[in-house]
């Protein structure tokens, strides 16, 4: 009995810590999301009116939010896959056996994870300065045409999924090194000896080997991917025409500039529903084809 | 005959990706020791013609980021200390201690992690707001106090440690707190480390939340101070990547000195069961 006391007494703080400051701030944001909390809520309480799933609905007739989700989910379509690859490969090259100086490459290639994301954006931003940017500078020297990176639509998220790739593939490719390091070296030494290529060793044993990693991997990048804000804060301030307004650039707007703090956290749980959504697709896509 | 090339092969794109990866940071580098509007010429200079200090003083003396760097610091090291002193007592108490429900509160704090924080930021702002800790130090802290992944971190390496080395320590009379002080806490000292580097570095770096509670400049961290700057400064090239330098240095080289601890850390923290 003593015991079980001083056992609540060491998580006590911990868990009142996370009741007052996450979970009832969650249970408040539902109840939020239904009710028509605004600027005039924010100066006397009794402004608030509940609305229902009005919020939800009023969301799906504002073209900006249709626009922020498509927006975020190029983000996430096109930036998860193109992270994950380049953290394979730089874990590849790291793990070879004939590479050198892995030490210093690791920690070269894993530098940009630790750095300010604002401090990076900002030199990002001028990097792909459309005349003056070395980017630009680098692709005419080499022949091809200079791009209007920031200041071009249909440029503005590759170009942040560039940014964002450069940025975030050192962490995974600790992982998926980790992962590779722990691929038994005989299996590699069979599989020689039956005449596989370096292809075939790839595809049937470095792959399976790490399908259960990747899978984490992947769930984990993805829900980073879809709370997308600093860069376009920093970089594009959701321009250019709108196509780096993210769910969670919509919903600051909506909430922290417009003061619709009863929209805004309707549109953070729409989020939340999408993440929970994909994170369960994955799952199953994942079993289906029997990788986890 | 095929293995040197192979090797050179590697070697040359090893060094490419890593001159490639960093190439930004020591063109941010460089460039802060430029004069106003060098960079802004073509062809884009890679060094500066003759280093100054002028964007770094111009920072101290008009821009006050002392004020922020010091900020910055101060939120840094309360959330590192608050996090320490939280999460270390929970983590161990999750992984050695009995109590009633101990593997199903840890279960629910597992599957509260697919709630994404920023559905809290509306009704915690809204909370501040009532407290008036909105534009204080505390307010940035609130969500650094306890953390599931925190908890978790220690929970993992604290199952390590053998149950007789606890009992022994009972048997002599020590009391819980006594024993986690005396015998506990020495064993944990890497995973302490590794806590306190990652928190320090996720506070440091942190963005939306300081964005929203903090509006007044004198109570900005250097992000939100810098976000704030470079959407009002957006010619002065050199003037933002001296403040983006002075931003990215201190954890930069804090990550150096303790990357083992840091990158200990993140594998742990990804093998999430």
């Amino acid at each position: 009995m003593r015991s079980s006391l001083a056992a609540w007494l060491f998580v006590a703080p911990a868990l009142l810590a996370i009741a007052v400051f996450f979970v009832v701030p969650v249970a408040a944001a539902l109840l939020m999301s239904t009710t028509d909390f605004d600027i005039y809520a924010l100066a006397d309480l009794r402004n608030v009116r509940f609305v229902g799933l009005g919020n939800y609905l009023h969301l799906l007739q504002r073209p900006l939010f249709w626009r922020a989700l498509l927006n975020t989910m190029f983000f996430v379509v096109v930036g998860v896959p193109l992270s994950i690859g380049t953290s394979l490969a730089a874990a590849l090259l790291l793990n070879s056996p004939l590479a050198r100086l892995k030490g210093f490459y690791r920690t070269a290639l894993f530098a940009p994870v630790v750095t300010t994301l604002v401090a990076v954006a900002v030199v990002w931003r001028f990097l792909l300065h459309t005349r003056y940017g070395l980017l630009n500078y680098g692709l005419s020297s080499l022949g091809l045409t200079p791009v209007d990176w920031l200041g071009d639509p249909r440029w503005a998220m590759p170009a942040i999924v560039l940014l964002s790739v450069w940025k975030n593939f050192g962490y995974n490719m600790i992982i998926l090194l980790a992962g590779l390091q722990a691929i038994p070296g005989e299996m590699y030494e069979a599989a020689r000896l039956d005449g596989a290529g370096p292809g075939a060793l790839f595809r049937h044993i470095t792959l399976p080997a790490l399908a259960p990693m990747l899978l984490m991997v992947s769930i984990l990048t993805m829900a980073g991917h879809f709370q997308l804000f600093a860069e376009p804060y920093v970089m594009t301030q959701g321009g250019p025409a709108e196509r780096t307004v993210t769910v969670l650039y919509f919903m600051y707007e909506e909430g922290f500039k417009w003061w619709s703090l009863g929209s805004a956290s309707s549109v953070a749980f729409v989020l939340f529903l999408f993440m929970f959504g994909f994170t369960l697709l994955q799952l199953r896509v994942s079993r289906g084809t029997g990788t986890a | 005959m095929r293995l040197p090339l192979a090797s050179a092969g590697i070697n040359v794109a090893l060094a490419l990706v890593a001159a490639l990866t960093l190439f930004p940071l020591a063109w941010m580098v460089s460039a802060s020791f430029m004069t106003a509007g060098e960079a802004s010429s073509f062809p884009p200079p890679m060094l500066p013609a003759a280093a100054t200090l002028a964007n770094y003083r111009l920072l101290f003396a008009e821009h006050g980021i002392v004020r922020q760097a010091l900020n910055s610091l101060l939120i840094s090291l309360l959330a590192t200390g608050l996090a320490l002193a939280f999460n270390l007592s929970a983590g161990y108490a999750f992984a050695k201690l009995r109590f009633a429900g101990r593997e199903r509160i840890f279960r629910l704090l597992l599957g509260a992690l697919v709630i994404p924080a920023q559905v809290t930021m509306m009704p915690l702002f809204l909370m501040l707001k009532q407290m008036g800790l909105v534009n204080s130090t505390a307010g940035a802290l609130v969500p650094w106090l306890a953390s599931v992944f925190g908890i978790y971190l220690v929970r993992q390496y604290a199952q390590s440690i053998p149950d007789e080395l606890l009992e022994a320590a009972r048997m002599d009379g020590a009391g819980e707190w006594t024993l986690f002080v005396r015998v506990v806490l020495p064993v944990l000292k890497p995973i302490i480390v590794t806590l306190a580097v990652l928190t320090f570095l996720g506070s440091w770096n942190d963005f939306m939340w300081p964005l929203i509670v903090l509006t007044e400049h004198d109570v900005q961290t250097l992000p939100v101070a810098l976000a704030v700057l470079s959407r009002e400064h957006v010619q002065d090239v050199e003037l933002m990547m001296a403040g983006a330098v002075i931003t990215v240095l201190p954890v930069l080289l804090l990550f150096l000195a303790l990357q083992r601890y840091y990158l200990q850390g993140l594998l742990v923290g990804s093998v999430k069961g």
